[in-house]
């Protein structure tokens, strides 16, 4: 068995394990990355990238169904599903090809393979190549996660689907119920919608999209059951068989309804890949799926670390970017600010967009802060109304004693585009004094963020 | 007259000291010499003796608080003044010395700065960086940024800087801290000092490291030899001591310093020897070892030593140097290696004298050997140097006679 040696190795090529090796390589360490399946991992073949691309399809069917409200007269536009699946496909293979050029360009040796611990310093490797034995004093897993499987309702790709078989559906169902109104659930459930499912989410927490601002939550809500998808918050999933053709759910809890479905897509919640790793008998320490770490991104095992979704929520891909670079420059003696939760954003591309940074308002509250909240609708925005996108809002959290902005949530047409000015705003430590005294572009959208830092301190000028 | 009395410049650099306490209390009659406080500077205890025959009116900053030098600290009253206008006195002082001192009414002590922005940056030579919510939190606190090192980019302030730092004065409440499973003591100025100047050694200071073993026999007869008829024992570190100073003369390259435009080559061997003390690492100078002779350097050390453990050293015994040496061999440390102590270009680390196996001339034997490790910027001396140097010291070990002569 031939034997490498390397500074530092990544196990997993997704947005942690490809970014890990190019900062490595960055500064100076000879990198090597082992990846199993594809390089951009599922963020960028079956995640992020992919659903964008169809959500993106959507977008412009519903752009062409409301034409007439511009003044554009057209025909009823079709979707061919063919052609949108094929084109989120291009997509996602045209940038796992410029993540193959990246791992060139900076020199990082990839290897198609399985890789599991095999003592300090050393990793076995399986794959085309044969059995690798590779060593390094250095060795991160970036392995990443899968969807929760739900007993009885295992992908058969017929009448159950994870988000794989929902990325490339051969035709779309009539009735789609998609079990989980998290981020996944939500963003398939718009698209779905769009192209003409009778779509049903299922939620077994009071509210969907739990994690963001209530307010936002009730707004996305609001904005799903105007356009027609039915919301089943607060519902336990009783059981499920297949009847017909058909699958019947039974739901209990704030509905006792019984669902016929054509497909379920189960969206609950994802697990971390820590099987075959060898982490038996070392330091590496696992709990519900995840692997523990430091504010360094280290294990319980010397040289071992671990990012990214497999070293636990939130699971976004910006998330396992940065602790790669805060990890990697950790190990090149640098001295990085481990990640703060709180300024990482999140965003959710269901009609209408999600966006936030931060505390919400109830955990602020729970923190025991002293609060000064601001709002402001879209509808009182000028750019808005010129485009015809006069839903949702901006809020934003602050301090009442320190000023720092605690947290911004927004909803509405492309604030996933906009959460980064409070992004930024967080970490640079900003105050509302310097907030209030920017200057953004008229006619924006992104006057109304300034409009509701305003309102915060009961300034706000256009409402 | 009544007059103001400042905080002197009590060591070389310091740009703040604080009042560990106050000897006289207000309405006491002072003579010229007498110690009115005693000052906490980073590295030492230092009395505040007055100048003149006066009255201690008024303290106007309470023991423990960190004050810039300069700063007003008291006022003194001529024996028999009464009925001075105190707040009129800062006032006129306040206005001489520019708008940046913190603005005082009747209040018995300095108020925190209410706006602390501009007057930060008026103040200190250069822009302090620091984040809009760090200024914020540090002025709520009475912090002054100067203070405090920043841990963002490119040194940025943050929060988390200003939070992690002692509350400045007593003035201000402090921060509600769960004390459930510890408790904390605030920092000393000398462990600050500590703290700074050895996070700058290792940062900056690229340090290599050379080890080397000494066989102790002919020292530990020597020193039997000497104790017998010696007054006071000499110890085993006497003899380190005087055989640094005395390789230091041998290799004289070694006896350098690194200055950012210079290399400075010393002409006299002052060798430092590090003492613990209940606040911390001291390291007292022994002047001109080489030429001392073992009991002088035993007689020097020990008298440092004691006053290093008071507290009350003056500035002058503990600065200069090129070399110090750190001594773990008591507490039965094999061998360890040290952190530099800047400026100086080597620390030698040293271990216990322990019986041991050696081989000599293919036979294995029972010996007493030393482990010492030497740290050296590199940036001053290079490898083949420090070794050579190291060499000269393991030769004096062995052939103790060789730095008597």
């Amino acid at each position: 068995m031939s034997e490498m040696q390397f500074d530092l190795i990544v196990v997993g090529g997704g947005p942690g394990g490809y970014v890990a090796a190019i900062r490595a390589s960055q500064l100076g360490l000879r990198t090597a990355l082992v990846e199993k399946a594809q390089l951009g991992g599922v963020c960028l073949n079956w995640g992020c990238i992919p659903t964008k691309a169809l959500l993106r399809s959507a977008d412009v069917l519903r752009l062409i169904g409301s034409a007439g409200s511009f003044g554009i007269e057209v025909g009823p536009a079709k979707p061919d599903l063919k052609a949108i699946v094929k084109r989120s496909r291009d997509v996602a293979a045209q940038l796992h090809r410029g993540v193959d050029g990246l791992m060139k360009k900076h020199r990082i040796q990839v290897f198609n393979g399985h890789a599991r611990l095999d003592g300090p310093q050393r990793l076995k490797v399986t794959g085309e190549q044969g059995d690798l034995s590779l060593n390094a004093p250095h060795i991160i897993l970036a392995t990443g996660a899968r969807a929760r499987l739900l007993p009885g309702m295992e992908p058969d790709g017929k009448h159950f689907w994870s988000y794989r078989q929902a990325l490339v559906p051969d035709s779309v169902p009539k009735r789609l119920v998609i079990i989980g109104g998290g981020v996944i659930g939500i963003e398939f459930a718009s698209f779905y919608h769009a192209l003409g499912a009778q779509v049903s989410v299922v939620e077994m927490a009071e509210r969907i999209l739990p994690v963001e601002d209530h307010e936002v939550s009730a707004h996305v809500a609001q904005a799903l059951v105007r356009d027609g998808i039915r919301l089943y918050t607060g519902c336990a999933l009783q059981g499920s068989k297949v009847e017909q053709g058909a699958v019947q759910l039974r739901l209990e809890g704030s509905s006792n309804e019984t669902l016929q479905a054509d497909v379920v897509l189960v969206a609950a919640g994802i697990v971390g890949n820590v099987e075959d790793l060898g982490l038996e008998g070392t330091g590496v320490k696992v709990q519900h799926t995840h692997v523990l770490v430091d504010e360094f991104c280290r294990t319980g095992e010397p040289g071992v670390y671990a990012i990214g979704d497999l070293a636990g929520a939130p699971w976004l891909a910006h998330k396992a970017s940065h602790e790669a670079v805060i990890c990697v420059e950790k190990i090149a003696g640098q001295n990085p600010h481990p990640l703060d939760p709180r300024s990482v954003p999140a965003c959710t591309y269901s009609h209408p967009q999600v966006a936030s940074v931060g505390y919400t308002e109830a955990q602020a509250r729970s923190a025991g802060k002293t609060l000064k909240v601001g709002k402001f609708p879209f509808a009182a925005n000028g750019k808005a109304i010129a485009m015809g996108a006069t839903q949702g809002f901006v809020k934003v959290v602050f301090d009442a004693d320190s000023g720092e902005l605690l947290g911004a949530h927004m909803v509405g047409e492309e604030v996933t585009e906009m959460i980064q000015g409070y992004t930024i705003a967080r970490g640079l430590e900003t105050t509302e004094a310097e907030l209030i005294e920017s200057i953004l572009p008229h006619p924006t959208m992104s006057e109304a963020m300034h409009e509701a830092v305003l309102a915060a301190y009961e300034r706000a000028l256009h409402c | 007259m009544a007059k103001l009395l400042h905080m002197p410049e009590v060591s070389a650099n310091a740009t703040h000291a604080a009042i560990q306490n106050w000897t006289l209390k207000e309405g006491d009659t002072i003579s010229a010499g007498d110690c009115i406080a005693e000052i906490e500077t980073e590295k030492a205890l230092v009395e505040l003796a007055a100048e003149e025959d006066a009255v201690l009116g008024k303290i106007l900053v309470e023991p423990g608080r960190e004050v810039e030098v300069g700063a007003p600290i008291g006022v003194l009253f001529a024996r028999g003044e009464t009925g001075v206008d105190i707040a009129a006195l800062l006032a006129k002082a306040g206005a001489l010395a520019a708008a940046n001192e913190p603005a005082v009414d009747d209040a018995p002590v300095l108020q925190p700065r209410a706006e602390v922005t501009p007057a930060i940056d008026a103040h200190h030579r250069g822009r302090v960086f620091a984040s809009p919510l760090a200024r914020r939190l540090a002025a709520a606190k009475g912090l002054d940024l100067a203070s405090l090192k920043g841990s963002g980019p490119n040194g940025r302030i943050v929060k988390r800087d200003v939070e992690a730092a002692p509350v400045a004065g007593a003035v201000v409440a402090p921060t509600p801290v769960s004390t459930i499973g510890f408790d904390e003591v605030p920092h000393s100025g000398m462990r600050k000092t500590i703290a700074r100047r050895l996070v700058e050694s290792k940062a900056t200071v690229p340090h290599f490291y050379l080890d080397v073993e000494c066989r102790m026999e002919s020292l530990l007869a020597l020193r039997e030899q000497v104790n017998q008829s010696a007054a006071k024992k000499i110890s085993i570190n006497d003899f380190i001591v005087k055989a640094v100073a005395v390789a230091l003369q041998q290799v004289p390259a070694m006896n350098v310093t690194w200055t950012e435009t210079a290399l400075r080559r010393y002409h006299q061997a002052d060798v430092c020897v590090a003492v613990s003390t209940d606040s911390g690492l001291i390291t007292p100078v022994v002047r001109n070892a080489d030429s001392k002779t073992l009991s002088r350097i035993s007689a020097d050390v020990a008298e440092l030593a004691g006053r290093a453990r008071d507290g009350r050293l003056r500035p002058e015994e503990y600065q200069g140097g090129s070399f110090t040496i750190s001594n773990l061999g008591m507490f039965g440390v094999e061998q360890f290696s040290a952190i530099i102590n800047p400026p100086h270009a080597a620390i030698l680390a040293v271990g216990a004298t322990q019986q041991k196996p050696v081989v000599e001339n293919g036979e294995l034997k029972v010996g007493s050997v030393l482990r010492c490790t030497l740290s050296v910027d590199h940036r001053a001396v290079d490898g083949a140097l420090a070794a050579q140097w190291l060499a000269v010291f393991k030769g004096l070990m062995e052939n103790p006679l060789g730095m008597l002569i």
